[in-house]
This record gives structure tokens, sequence and C-alpha cells, in this order.
């Protein structure tokens, strides 16, 4: 792997450890739902994407946005209302605008409105793809079904790239989900691709085909198993901590890796006292 | 002109003056051409842009949704309103929010049409008017056709807004003719409100919305026939966010199709009570269905809903006291 990933996805990890001590110390309104031990997926993936692709995000999204654009001050001011702030404050943490990045905070909402893109895209901007990032738990949503059968029936450009991280909210993957993912997509006859390891260049050789072929009409989904190493939003784990899973950082452990993180946790410190010194946002409704 | 024929043909206007408009919906295409008809030909002429949709109220208003977002327009044909309800989310939590919900305006050129109403049999599900379940949402704006607004003054002014928009249409409008007015009643239109007036002043201002236009002016014909009662109809093309120059009276109605409880106008009452307290002889007086389900047996459907009879009863037991 390359340092660049690397440091990304420790930048990833000090922002959201920073975020979850800004709230314990009541300085954050709201609440938040930190990316924990799933940084490395959008950092694998941006590797797939052009600027030009279109990325949904969903409640989860900060690691999505931080791997697609290196703003941790304005996404920080963004969740803290100040500021410099990437939406004025007005979506916070779940609702996020910029460029061709888009997130919202209501489960499979996103899918269709992708595969609208994806239909522009697919008209106006032949080998654009729209990528939706969605969680385990939003297999639970009607939307999503609409989304996928709509996508292969008129070929969108839709690349659907599911973080599996074994429990939504406090409910474990088997008791949500009947059947699997893989069986879902082939019910609509999409290619699923399931991402096991935590290697940011073997998933993106693995997926690079995949990924092509869905700027030619052929949308697909992406089945990464991955962890949640944190609380669902801030206090709420309700896991034993062996059930957590397995830690990329572990993987990567080594006197690079600590020189990265230092780096990446100077950096976010110095972000956040920036952030928290600066004025409150302004927004004219 | 009937009023289908009207839409039809704004929308082939639309279609072929901007080329980054989209129709979706379910049964759209040609042959077929919807089920009330009133995309007849579009997808034949506009292929591509024009497509008929699998059985999926909410992702349909997504895909409409997301082509806005893209810098496209979109209309969405709900086949029967009813079904809006389906497509709920995708209008309150995504496309009306998105307006302002990223802190600079974001424009979403989307109309949603839903053929609304009873009077045809269609039954519980197939019948409502759903006007005032949408009332309220910030940047959602609420229209409704009327037989005296062309309708491609008003898909142009709804696409013109950048706003999510909803356009009702009463079903039993579309076989009716436009512009059609009874003696000795005149039409003018100002401030996209069709005012329906005699040339005495009025003894009572009445408020409806297309659907109910119709209803309406027949009871205001039988009400100064029968009773000397001279009303003067006031029909907005659009219902939310309301506006409307009231002409000098003391006696206010609205009249609408939605059963009772949250109603529309409720809504223009309040607004009204606000601006015109003052000169009111008393408060705004509601007409609307009762608060029923629509049955389907035509003597039953017609207990619920709003009739011409109940608007002559209302008025005239108000004005006389």
């Amino acid at each position: 792997m390359i340092d660049a990933d690397l440091s990304r996805m420790l930048v990833i990890r000090a922002f959201e450890r920073t975020l979850l001590d800004l709230y314990g110390r009541g300085l954050l309104n709201g609440t938040t739902h930190t990316c924990l031990g799933q940084e490395y997926v959008p950092v694998a993936m941006e590797g797939l994407l052009d600027p030009a692709d279109h990325v949904f995000s969903n409640h989860r999204g900060h690691g999505h946005y931080l791997a697609r654009f290196d703003d941790p001050e304005g996404l920080l001011a963004e969740i803290m209302g100040r500021e410099g702030a990437v939406c004025a404050g007005v979506g916070g943490s779940q609702h996020i605008r910029r460029d061709r990045y888009l997130s919202t905070g209501v489960q499979g909402e996103s899918l269709p409105v992708a595969a609208g893109v994806a239909l522009h895209l697919k008209r106006v901007e032949p080998g654009r793809l729209a990528c939706a990032y969605i969680g385990d738990g939003t297999f639970g949503e009607g939307a999503v079904y609409e989304a996928l059968n709509l996508a292969a029936l008129w070929s969108l450009p839709l690349l659907v790239v599911v973080e599996n991280n074994g429990i939504a909210q406090s409910t474990p993957t088997g008791e949500h989900l009947a059947g699997t993912i893989a069986g879902r997509a082939a019910a609509f006859g999409l290619p699923h691709e399931l991402v096991e390891g935590a290697d940011v260049d073997d998933i993106r050789t693995r997926l690079a085909p995949l990924v092509s072929g869905v700027r030619e009409g052929r949308p697909a989904v992406v089945e990464f198993v991955t962890h949640r190493l944190g609380p669902h939003s801030k206090g709420d784990d309700t896991r034993p901590a062996h059930a957590l899973g397995v830690d990329w950082r572990d993987k990567y452990a080594s006197p690079l890796l600590d020189r990265l993180e230092a780096a990446a946790v100077a950096r976010i410190e110095a972000v956040a006292a920036d952030v928290i010194a600066r004025p409150l946002s302004r927004w004219e409704a | 002109m009937r009023v289908a024929e009207n839409l039809n043909a704004a929308l082939h206007e639309l279609m072929a003056a901007e080329d980054d408009l989209y129709l979706l919906g379910e049964d759209v295409a040609d042959p077929y051409g919807g089920a009330f008809k009133i995309t007849r030909g579009l997808s034949t002429r506009f292929p591509g842009r024009v497509l008929s949709t699998p059985i999926s109220e909410n992702a349909i208003t997504g895909v409409a949704a997301g082509l806005a977002l893209a810098g496209d327009a979109a209309i969405v044909e709900i086949m029967f309103g009813d079904f809006a309800a389906l497509a709920f989310d995708q209008l309150l939590n995504f496309a009306a929010k998105s307006v302002s919900m990223y802190g600079s305006r974001v424009p979403m050129r989307m109309v949603v049409r839903c053929p609304v109403g009873g009077g045809r049999g269609y039954g519980p599900t197939h019948s409502q008017s759903l006007q005032k379940h949408f009332v309220g949402i910030p940047d959602l704006a609420l229209y409704e056709v009327s037989p005296f607004h062309d309708n491609l003054a008003v898909f142009t002014e709804m696409l013109e807004r950048a706003r999510p928009c909803v356009l009702f249409e009463d079903k039993v409008l579309y076989t009716r003719p436009m512009h059609a007015v009874p003696e000795p009643f005149s039409l003018a239109i100002e401030n996209g409100v069709a005012r329906i007036f005699l040339d005495e002043r009025p003894d009572c201002v009445v408020v409806a919305p297309g659907g109910s236009a119709p209803m309406v002016l027949a009871a205001m014909r039988s009400l100064l026939l029968e009773e000397e009662i001279a009303c003067t109809l006031l029909v907005p093309s659009r219902l939310y966010p309301f506006d409307v120059e009231l002409p000098d009276t003391r006696r206010v109605f609205v009249v609408e199709e939605s059963t009772a409880g949250g109603t529309w106008g409720a809504e223009v009452a309040h607004l009204i009570h606000q601006r015109h307290w003052g000169r009111l002889a008393g408060p705004v007086t509601l007409v609307h269905s009762a608060d029923s389900v629509i049955p389907t047996a035509a003597h039953l459907e017609e207990s619920v809903l709003v009739s011409e009879r109940a608007v002559h009863r209302v008025i005239m037991e108000t004005l006389r006291g």
C-alpha cells in the first residue's frame, strides 16, 4: 500500500476519534455516526473513482467525504456549525453536498436518486458512474429494491457499495436480513463481488473490471465484509469487546504506521483547535 | 379543447422545447399513453426521455430528484394520486429538503403529477384528494389543474420555480372543456388566480381549487337564480404557498373535496383571518367532504363527497343566518 492511502485512512480514524472526544466533552450538537474500522473502504473505492463520478453517502459518511476531499476542516466546521462549514452547518454530519458528492440521512433513500443521476450520466456523460454507499441494515428498505430493479432494467451506470459491518445499529445482520446480499443482487441479475480483506491495492485490483463494467452500463453490487469498531452513534454499543471484529490497523502495524498515525493525530488536533475557535456559521434560509 | 387535451398539448410543447426534460411514470408509453391518456404520443415523439417505469412510486420520484440534481428536469406521473403516499419520503425528506438543507440553494426542477378525486367509483384507495397531506412542507409547492389555467403556463411556472412541485389533477376535469364559464358570469385571470364574477358587488367570495370549481359554479348559478345571492369564485393555480388578493367582501367560503380534518381550507382560512379579520362578518366557512374514506358504491360515495347541493345550502344558510 502506498503511504498516501494509509495516511488517508489514519486521518479519517483520527477525525472520528476526535469527534467522539468532542462529544464526550459536550462540544457537539446532536449525534454522529463514526466509521471507525471501515476507513479503508472509501479509501480503496476512491482509487477506482473519477472526480467526475457522483458519490452518494449516508448517515455514516465522514470517511466517504474525507476519502474524496482532503477537507477535515470543512467537515468538522459543518458538524460543529462553525464558519467554513461545507453546508453552512444546516446539514451537519449526515447531509453534505459538495461538487458531485451528496449524503442524506434516510436509509436507502439515496438509491433511487443515484439511479436518476445515473440515468442522466448515461445519456449526457457516458463513462461516468454514480456510486452509492449503503449498509447491510439498509437492505430492509423497499427503496433499495425499486432502485436495483430500475438500474438493471435500464442498464444504468450505478455502483452500489455495501458496507456490511454485521450489525444495523444494535441488530445483528442475522436478525434483520433473510438470505444474503449476494442472493438479492442475483435476483435482479446484477453482478455481486464479495470483498473480505482490507488490502487496498488488492481490493482495487479485484474491483477494477467490475467498475469498468458499471461505466459501460452494467450496474453492480460490491459487498465489503467490514467491522464497525465504534458505537452506532455515540455511546450505544451493546456488543462485547471480543465481538467487534478485526481491525485493519493491526494488519499494517509498523513503525511507518506509527509515524503516519502520529502525523494524522497531530493534524486533526490542530484542525479541531482551529475550528473550535471559529465564529458560528451563518445561513440565510 | 378539453382539460386532458390541454395537459397533453402542454407536455408535448414542453418536451419539444426542453431537451433535458424527462417524463417518467407507470404505463405512460404508447400505445397506452397513461391510465388517463395524458401522456399519449409522447414516448413515440421523445424516445429515451419518456419512460414507462416499474410499479415503483418511491423510486421514480427519487429518479426524478436525481435527474433534477444533475441539472435535468423531470415530470413524474403517479397513476392515481393516492399512490403518492408511496413517494412521500422522496418528496418530503429528499427533493424538498435538498433545496435548502445543503446550506445553499439547490435548484430542483421536478413536478409530480397526481390524478386525484372521487366521483367515479374507484373506491377508497383510488379516489382521495391528497392535497392536505402535502401542505406546509418547506420548499414544496402545490398546484392544481383548473379549467381556467392553461397548463403550459402552469408547467412553465412550476419548472421555473426550481423547487419540487406537486400538481393535483382532479380526474373529473379531464373530460371538461377549458375556459367554460356559465352565463351570466365572466372570467378574468389576475396573478395566477382565475376570478369568475358578476358585474355587481358580490355577497360573498368562494375560494375553490380547480377540481371543485365546476361544482361551485353550478351552485353559484342556482344561488343567483333561486336566491338572488351573488358570489365571486376565486380559483388559484398554486395552492401552497398560498397567496390571494381578496375582493372587498364580508363573507368568505373555501370549498374543496378533501375530507374533514387538517384541510387546505383551514390553512387558507387562517391566512385570510390574519389579513382581513377586521372586515369580515364572521369566520371563513369551510366546505369539504365528510371525515371518511371514499366509498365505492355511487350512493355512498355521494354521501361522503362535497356536493353542489352542500355548497348551495351552506352558502345560503350562512348568508341568510
